[in-house]
């Protein structure tokens, strides 16, 4: 899955922080190290001093592993009610409580993970790779249809995502594909533009030159050389917007555009606690949390993956 | 208290004028300075154990590659180590002040006033939305030494004895009004305007055409003779040195490894490494590297690269609808087997002129034919045929190879274009890494782990996979350290021994080119003002800008 990709790169980053030691006087203890590759110690140091991004890193997997195999974090089925259990506070026997049907909440949210996630991914895909080549093309082809593009650009810029998604989503029916492709479509603006300005830096660049004279075909140029050089900038923002994505579709879901019930989803299933938000607090705390922390650290995973990027440049 | 003695010394700087008043003994005296930068991978000394004396009016230059210490101690002078640099041992004292045991606000008091820095890019060192006259006067200002009126007034005469002309006017200007070389002596103003008792110069002229640095070199000069200041030259520029100091000390790895008399340094060099730089120091040698070569083409042939009248116009506001000319009826000839030189200072359309030819950039008029064959109508697919014989190598080994490719792809990469197997391609990188002097087992290495001289060998590598006739050279060794330079160029003119490729060398560095050249044309402002052979040129060159040009090459009266 693309997904992990990013997150295998972020679990050998937190041996490369980038953070600036404290300039203080040098002790004995920093001694320079004679073997080249980051030792264990080196390691440990950059986790004490990251803690943020190896926790979001850890819940990330965990999440990622309720998308995958859900029957390793839990053993009851989302589906099952058992009408005598119903709505009971979290508890040992049921983590996030049950719900009005005493279905346990714990297992709704580990097997709306699967859902969630996947529409996210499919929003962010439709996004970075509709937005890409569209940005690839306009940054290297430039001319007219740059300039058309760039202005249909602005405007889909302009209306605000969640608006635009409803729009799309109104049009294309109900589902939770559908709505990953509503939500994806607000995110080909953005991943065009950041994509086309760094096409514009990369083709101007002196290797960009050297291929042409060497006798490359423009096909080249732009796969072998161009899109490898300007893709990272836009595999950040994708982490980025996966945490929007992940709310952007739970939004609509909550709404009632997404997943049709008893199908678990993360968004509906904070829709469906809200009848009883006055006397089962944890029906939409649980998977309302779950989102929160979900987005959080996958933006603290974007913003780590930047700088790395910032750095390597 | 330290702070007031420095306040003290700092409300007398500016009334002091000459020699008179200073006190004797060294301007600057260094001992055993140890400074070292923190690093993820534990403390990099950056240089160890650096004494230096500067006397008062005494040019002093500290000459060595990069890495080699040379801008550390000069930073460290002027108190703008970067934060991340530690000073581990030794002193620096400034006229009898111990520097590194001032308090922050003493020690900014002496580095504006009694320590001048005249920085390397004068187009960077500059505010852009600041006028240049307010520039100069900041300095008085912010130490308290004149008020505003008075300020600008002074700011003015500093502007004048730098050497620019109607300083009323200009100081009322901006940065991007100005040429490189004119901020370079408003920074020299900026530098002097406080009557400093020690200048430091960090690489002063690096970034200017060689008749500018010539100028530039020539104000300095006469500025700290009239105020007897003591000067710090940085440069890489031996040939700077031999011109300007009074004494040469040579760095390398963070250490000095010699130091004396400008004359003694230069005529009698006790460390093999200040002999090995001497030696690659291009205005300093005697004798061309093209002088031992066996030749291979010769000018009688008919000439496999020949560029007739070519013109190249960009679209420019207020000059009309023909734009700016920075190619202006442009006509070589280059033949097989040989060198021709095409030499000019920026702005004269040298690099444009070898892209035109290249058909890299389309001209607006004029033809190139290679080999007979008219290419500049040929469509995009025959174009791709003809290209195979004709290669560039750039100027910058940093930008000009991708970074995500490994050496035997980069190498193989034209091949690879031309459609042939990985395997092939790779066999071939392996060969062409032999022939550039590379250890083979480099094809697996990024260009990151390589250094600038080991990456130009790369990109020449390149441009000779696919067995070219002709081989576009744009300043390829500008970018590299002396020595190396000479290794690179003795690279290209074993090569050329070898295969019989035709070099169109490019280049602003008059010694280069005469080292490497059969034959030269001369350029400016987009126009060839004279053409023969490298011989002819320079011992009887007929135009008076090459003249010009000729005698700004630092370090030729010296040898």
């Amino acid at each position: 899955m693309t997904i992990e990709v990013p997150l295998l790169e972020a679990a050998t980053n937190t041996q490369e922080p980038t953070d600036r030691r404290p300039n203080g006087p040098v002790t004995p203890t920093r001694s320079p190290r004679p073997s080249r590759r980051a030792g264990l110690g080196e390691w440990l140091g950059g986790v004490v001093r990251r803690p943020g991004l190896v926790l979001s890193v850890v819940w990330l997997v965990i999440v990622v592993l309720a998308a995958l195999i859900p029957t390793l974090l839990t053993s009851v089925d989302p589906l099952r009610a058992v009408p005598r259990q119903k709505l009971l506070e979290p508890s040992w026997a049921h983590l996030f409580g049950t719900d009005q049907l005493g279905r346990d909440l714990f297992a709704r949210v580990v097997h709306g993970a699967a859902l969630s996630l996947g529409s996210a991914l499919l929003a962010v895909l439709v996004g970075i790779v509709v937005g890409s080549l569209l940005g690839l093309v306009a940054g290297f082809v430039r001319g007219v249809f740059d300039e058309v593009l760039m202005r249909i650009v602005d405007v889909l810029l302009a209306i605000p995502a969640l608006l635009l998604s409803l729009a799309l989503v109104t049009a294309l029916g109900f589902g939770t594909v559908k709505v990953a492709i509503a939500v994806g479509i607000t995110s080909v603006a953005a991943c065009a533009r950041v994509m086309r300005s760094e096409v514009l830096r990369v083709r101007e660049s002196a290797y960009i030159e050297a291929a042409r004279a060497g006798g490359a075909r423009w096909s080249r140029i732009l796969f072998r050389h161009v899109l490898p050089n300007a893709a990272g900038p836009v595999l950040v923002l994708a982490t980025l917007e996966f945490g929007t994505a992940i709310l952007a579709v739970s939004a609509l879901s909550f709404l009632g555009y997404g997943a049709v019930p008893p199908a678990p989803e993360w968004g509906s299933l904070v829709a469906q606690g809200r009848d009883f938000l006055s006397t089962a607090w944890w029906l939409t705390t649980m998977p309302g949390l779950t989102i929160a922390i979900t987005v959080l650290a996958a933006g603290r995973l974007s913003r780590a993956l930047g700088g790395q990027d910032g750095v390597r440049r | 208290m330290t702070s007031t003695a420095a306040s003290r010394n700092l409300t007398t700087a500016p009334a002091v004028d000459g020699s008179g008043d200073r006190p004797s003994g060294p301007v600057l005296r260094i001992r055993g300075l140890t400074v070292q930068y923190r690093t993820r991978r534990g403390p990099v000394p950056a240089i160890q154990d650096v004494d230096l004396d500067i006397a008062a009016g005494e040019t002093v230059a500290l000459v060595g590659e990069s890495g080699s210490g040379k801008t550390t101690t000069a930073l460290a002078v002027t108190g703008l180590l970067a934060t991340t640099a530690e000073i581990t041992a030794g002193s620096i004292h400034w006229q009898g002040q111990d520097l590194l045991a001032l308090g922050r606000r003493a020690r900014r008091a002496v580095s504006g006033i009694g320590i001048g820095l005249v920085p390397q890019d004068p187009t960077v060192s500059l505010n852009p939305v600041k006028r240049i006259g307010d520039q100069v006067a900041e300095v008085l200002l912010i130490h308290k030494v004149a008020r505003k009126a008075e300020a600008r007034e002074i700011a003015v005469e500093a502007l004048r004895s730098a050497g620019i002309d109607h300083p009323e006017v200009r100081a009322r200007q901006f940065p991007h009004e100005l040429s490189g070389g004119m901020r370079q002596r408003v920074l020299i103003a900026i530098a002097l305007v406080g009557r400093p008792a020690l200048l430091v110069a960090d690489e002063p002229t690096s970034a200017l055409d060689v008749t500018v640095q010539r100028q530039i070199l020539d104000s300095i000069s006469d500025l700290i003779t009239e105020h007897h200041t003591g000067m710090l030259l940085v440069t890489h520029d031996l040939g700077v040195a031999a011109d300007r100091a009074d004494r040469v000390v040579v760095m390398t790895g963070g250490r000095i490894v010699e130091q004396g008399p400008t004359g003694q340094i230069l005529s009698r060099p006790e460390h093999p490494y200040t002999r090995s730089l001497l030696e690659a120091a291009p205005s300093l040698r005697t004798s061309g590297i093209g002088s031992i070569r066996r030749r291979v083409g010769s000018s009688t042939t008919a000439p496999i690269l020949h560029a007739e009248h070519l013109v190249k116009s960009f679209p420019a506001p207020g000059v009309g609808h023909h734009g700016i000319r920075a190619v202006d009826d442009v006509s070589f000839a280059l033949h097989p087997g040989r060198t021709l030189g095409l030499v000019g200072e920026s702005g004269s359309g040298k690099s444009t002129s070898a892209r035109l030819a290249l058909r890299l950039v389309e001209p607006t008029g004029g033809t190139v034919r290679f080999d007979g064959q008219d290419i500049t109508g040929l469509s995009a697919g025959r174009l791709r045929v003809v290209r195979r014989r004709f290669q560039l190598v750039q100027q910058n080994p940093y930008a000009s190879l991708n970074p995500r490719w490994s050496v035997a792809q980069l190498i193989g990469e034209p091949l690879r274009s031309y459609g042939e197997s990985a395997t092939v391609a790779r066999e071939r990188a392996v060969e062409l890494l032999d022939l550039v002097g590379l250890p083979t087992d480099f094809e697996h290495r990024r260009p990151a782990e390589l250094s600038g001289g080991q990456r130009q060998r790369i990109a020449i590598a390149r441009a000779l996979a696919l067995r070219p006739d002709v081989v576009v050279l744009d300043e390829p060794v500008s970018a590299l350290d002396v020595r190396v330079q000479a290794q690179i160029l003795q690279l290209l003119v074993d090569l050329q021994d070898e295969l019989g490729v035709a070099y169109l060398f490019i280049s602003h560095d008059l010694a280069v080119i005469r080292q490497i050249s059969d034959d030269v044309a001369v350029l400016r402002g987009g126009r060839v003002v004279e053409t023969g052979s490298t011989e002819a040129v320079f011992t009887d060159p007929h135009h008076a800008y090459t003249r010009t040009l000729l005698e700004a090459i630092p370090g030729r009266g010296r040898v």
